[in-house]
């Protein structure tokens, strides 16, 4: 660990082109999510469900008295469906929308690990077909030889997931 | 301008006054009737005005009181009947009281008057005190509504033979000699009065201040006594008259964060305090010692405490409640000023101002409610000529009316005009490609086509509406307050918008009933019974639809099972499988019907959580909330799950599950 990692992981950041991203995996490919948006981390739980809403909503659960939606980006984004196992962990987020804040919760396969990111290390997504469609990519980066791809997440849970509804009536 | 400490609070304690004050003018002089001088009510705008000039003197606003001081002086002709009663002169003084408003605002934003509007009306003022007539009326100095004052007031001189003037100039005459009063000039008055009167009453001077008892028929519990018919006496030191009557509960919504609370709720919420003060105690005492035998007592202590904590929240609740006669007030005004504007009759009809609804939900449906009545004014309600030849009456119609239903608050505007124009609007639509050529719509729908943004069949944009802006917004605010919005309309005879918004945001009653695996909440107050399901008394007719012969009823019923499993038409169920299940009688817009249930579990109250605040509006759904056990539990809307699984329209309303593309 170079002296740079020291002073973010102790929470202040000194670079301001220093990033750090939560990542997690899905269906075999690692994702990064900005850290400052991640809420918590915690254990897949019983949810209610919510009819009449798509099948990747899986429904809502009380959050520390907030009702918050878990959503399977599994199922959103037509991956094989695997049970949920013991690493199977919801990635609680906080999004900005245009109504002020959402707070979701995503199952994921597993969560891997915290990585630094320099601003100048992302690069542009080059259009490819991975799990999540490239509209909600921010960049790629290489992070110790492996390819971890950045979400951008507030327009993937708002316009990805959230404001995605079945059977809208047509007028 | 004023920044003293301390000063903040005099003004503060000055313009909450004020406009209780101006609010009370201007619902007096709507009221008043061009002609007639009513004591009564002169007197009471006189008495506003004058509190207005007294506090302005008091706190040193000294622009506000010489201001009202004019005001005043006319009215003082007025009420000693110097001065004839005219359309003119009330419409000046209404621009005075719009004039003292903006002037309030100044004061409240610390910032200068405007100086040009105030001296003009002031100009104005003294020109007729003089005996002029109102140059305002003269030479319509860019004043929107004074266009068609010239027609009003020609009109009666016309009809008059023998006085061949209108009321304002006969003033003129008995000008010379202010005090005194002119005999000459009164009999001139009253041979003008009765004609005036004729011509002019009817079209401009809706009667606004209607209090109809039965609606304050309230369907929560409320322990606090109902405060709408004593509250004058408590509010008002004045003698109860007519406009005090009816501004009884005015609350101070206007000016921000501050509620005016009626006493006696204030009141009962101490009592309620009191006694859980004394429950506390009486609990308190086995933190000491608990012996067995104190099981009894505890077990009575712990339901006092229990009802103690209802009744105090319902209590509090009611603190926020307030009538939406402070929506409904400003309509009086508005109405009044667009139909002139639109050279358009219109009477308006309030119905059901003493219906209560929070504080919050009241807020926020004004504006909303303020482009629903623009709207019908302008599209709605025909011209004159067209409405005598429509067969009509030359007065249009414009009704709002509030009442409660089932936790809910709805509020109708309902117009007698021309009706939404059903080919117009779909022609438009399939225009914009919102409809397919050949698609098959029902009118229902095709109405709600006036909420898209965008959308406008309007021939011409006028200053009032046509842009086709604002019902897209009207819609969504509504949606924001979880509420609903319908119309009905008949081509030539008008249209209604019936307006549901739930009465609270916060708490409602709840009836949990189990379906399957998860625990939904009904709306205690939209449940009429409940009753074991007999299979025998179930019929099945077209489209799967059931029915339900509850004693001499037929109740169309469906399983919430199928509705909570993504269907909102009835799938074909099967009848066997409803012996020993629960049928949940609701009753909504008038009609009732069943929810078949598994079980029925407890009664009790939730706090309801939006669903919006993180996910979106789910269509059937009130919202969430978190149960004893910890675990979130949803609340069923039940008029939009009636109206989705019982309505009549052929096509499905929503379709079944379905994966969206990523």
């Amino acid at each position: 660990m170079n002296d740079e990692q020291i002073q973010l992981d102790g929470g202040i950041d000194l670079n301001p082109d220093a990033l750090q991203f939560l990542t997690f995996i899905l269906n075999g490919e690692e994702y990064g999510v900005d850290i400052l948006k991640v809420q918590g981390i915690q254990g897949w739980s019983k949810v209610t469900p919510i009819p009449n809403t798509p099948d990747f909503m899986l429904g809502v659960i009380n959050l520390r008295g907030a009702v918050v939606p878990i959503v399977d980006l599994r199922k959103r984004f037509q991956l094989d469906i695997v049970d949920y196992g013991p690493t199977t962990v919801v990635i609680v987020v906080k999004v900005a929308s245009d109504d002020g804040e959402r707070v979701v919760g995503m199952v994921v396969d597993a969560v891997s690990e915290v990585y630094n990111v320099n601003a100048k290390d992302i690069k542009p997504s080059p259009s490819f077909s991975g799990s999540i469609s490239t509209e909600y990519i921010r960049g790629l980066s290489m992070i110790e030889n492996k390819m971890v791809i950045l979400l951008e997440i507030d327009s993937l849970v708002n316009a990805g997931v959230l404001d995605l509804v079945p059977g809208e009536l047509v007028v | 301008m004023f920044d003293d400490e301390g000063m903040d609070e005099i003004r503060q304690i000055f313009l909450e006054e004020s406009t209780e004050g101006l609010d009370l003018m201007e619902s007096g002089l709507l009221e008043l009737e061009p002609g007639t001088a009513d004591m009564d009510t002169i007197n009471n705008i006189f008495r506003a005005a004058h509190s207005i000039k007294g506090g302005g003197g008091t706190f040193g606003f000294v622009e506000v009181s010489d201001f009202t001081h004019w005001v005043e002086t006319v009215l003082d002709e007025m009420r000693s009947g110097e001065r004839a009663v005219t359309e003119d002169g009330i419409t000046l003084l209404l621009e005075t009281v719009d004039c003292l408003r903006g002037m309030m605002d100044s004061i409240n934003a610390q910032s200068d008057y405007d100086t040009p509007r105030i001296s003009a009306l002031q100009a104005r003022i003294v020109a007729v005190l003089n005996g002029e007539a109102d140059p305002g009326v003269a030479a319509e100095e860019g004043q929107s509504n004074e266009s068609e004052e010239e027609d009003l007031s020609v009109e009666p001189a016309t009809e008059l033979d023998g006085v061949p003037e209108t009321a304002s100039s006969a003033d003129i005459s008995a000008e010379q000699s202010l005090p005194a009063v002119d005999d000459k000039t009164d009999a001139a008055v009253d041979e003008v009065a009765p004609v005036l009167e004729k011509t002019n009453s009817a079209a401009v001077t809706p009667e606004p201040e209607k209090i109809e008892p039965e609606v304050v028929a309230e369907p929560a519990p409320a322990p606090a006594p109902k405060a709408a018919p004593k509250a004058a006496p408590t509010q008002k030191a004045a003698p109860a008259s007519k406009a005090g009557k009816g501004k009884a509960e005015k609350g101070g919504s206007e000016t921000g964060s501050s509620i005016r609370v009626n006493v006696d709720k204030v009141d009962s919420l101490l009592n309620l305090v009191g006694e859980l003060v004394i429950t506390q105690s009486m609990l308190g005492r086995f933190k000491k010692e608990f012996k067995v035998n104190d099981l009894a007592d505890l077990r009575d202590g712990l339901a006092q405490l229990e009802s103690n904590t209802r009744e105090l929240q319902e209590s509090a609740m009611q603190i926020r409640m307030l009538p939406i006669k402070v929506a409904f007030s400003r309509f009086t005004r508005l109405v009044r000023d667009l139909s002139r504007n639109l050279g358009k009759k219109v009477r308006l009809e309030l119905k059901g101002e003493q219906t209560e609804l929070d504080k919050t939900v009241l807020e926020k449906i004004g504006d909303p409610l303020v482009h629903l009545v623009r709207n019908s004014l302008d599209h709605g309600i025909e011209t004159v000529e067209k409405r005598l030849a429509a067969g009509k009456p030359a007065e249009g119609l414009l009704q709002l009316s509030a009442y409660h239903e089932a936790g809910n608050i709805v509020i109708e505007i309902s117009d007698d005009g021309a009706g939404l124009n059903r080919d117009k609007i779909l022609s438009k639509a399939i225009e914009r490609g919102l409809v397919g050529e050949d698609e098959v719509i029902s009118d229902d729908r095709i109405y709600m086509l006036i909420f898209q943004a965008g959308f406008s069949t309007a021939d011409h944009v006028s200053d009032v509406s046509g842009r086709g802006v604002g019902m897209d917004v009207v819609r969504r605010n509504i949606q924001d307050l979880g509420g609903r919005i319908d119309i009905k309309s008949e081509v030539g005879k008008g249209s209604t918008i019936t307006i549901r918004l739930p009465l609270t945001l916060a708490i409602l009653d709840g009836q949990l009933v189990r379906v399957g695996e998860q625990t939904y909440i009904v709306p205690l107050l939209s449940i009429v019974e409940s009753v074991f399901i007999n299979p025998e008394r179930v019929n099945v007719v077209a489209n799967n639809q059931m029915l339900y012969r509850l004693r001499e009823e037929f109740l169309p019923i469906t399983d919430l099972r199928a509705i909570c499993g993504g269907y909102y038409r009835n799938m074909s169920l099967d009848v066997e499988e409803l012996d020993d299940k629960l049928l949940v009688v609701i009753e909504t817009a008038g009609n009732r019907y069943g929810l078949v249930v598994d079980d029925l579990e407890d009664q009790q109250q939730v706090v309801i959580k939006a669903l919006e605040n993180n996910y979106r509006h789910v269509s059937g759904l009130a919202g969430a909330t978190i149960l004893g056990d910890g675990s979130v539990s949803l609340i069923l809307d039940i008029p939009s799950l009636a109206q989705r699984c019982f309505s009549d329209l052929d096509e499905p309303v929503s379709v079944p599950e379905q994966k969206a593309s990523a």
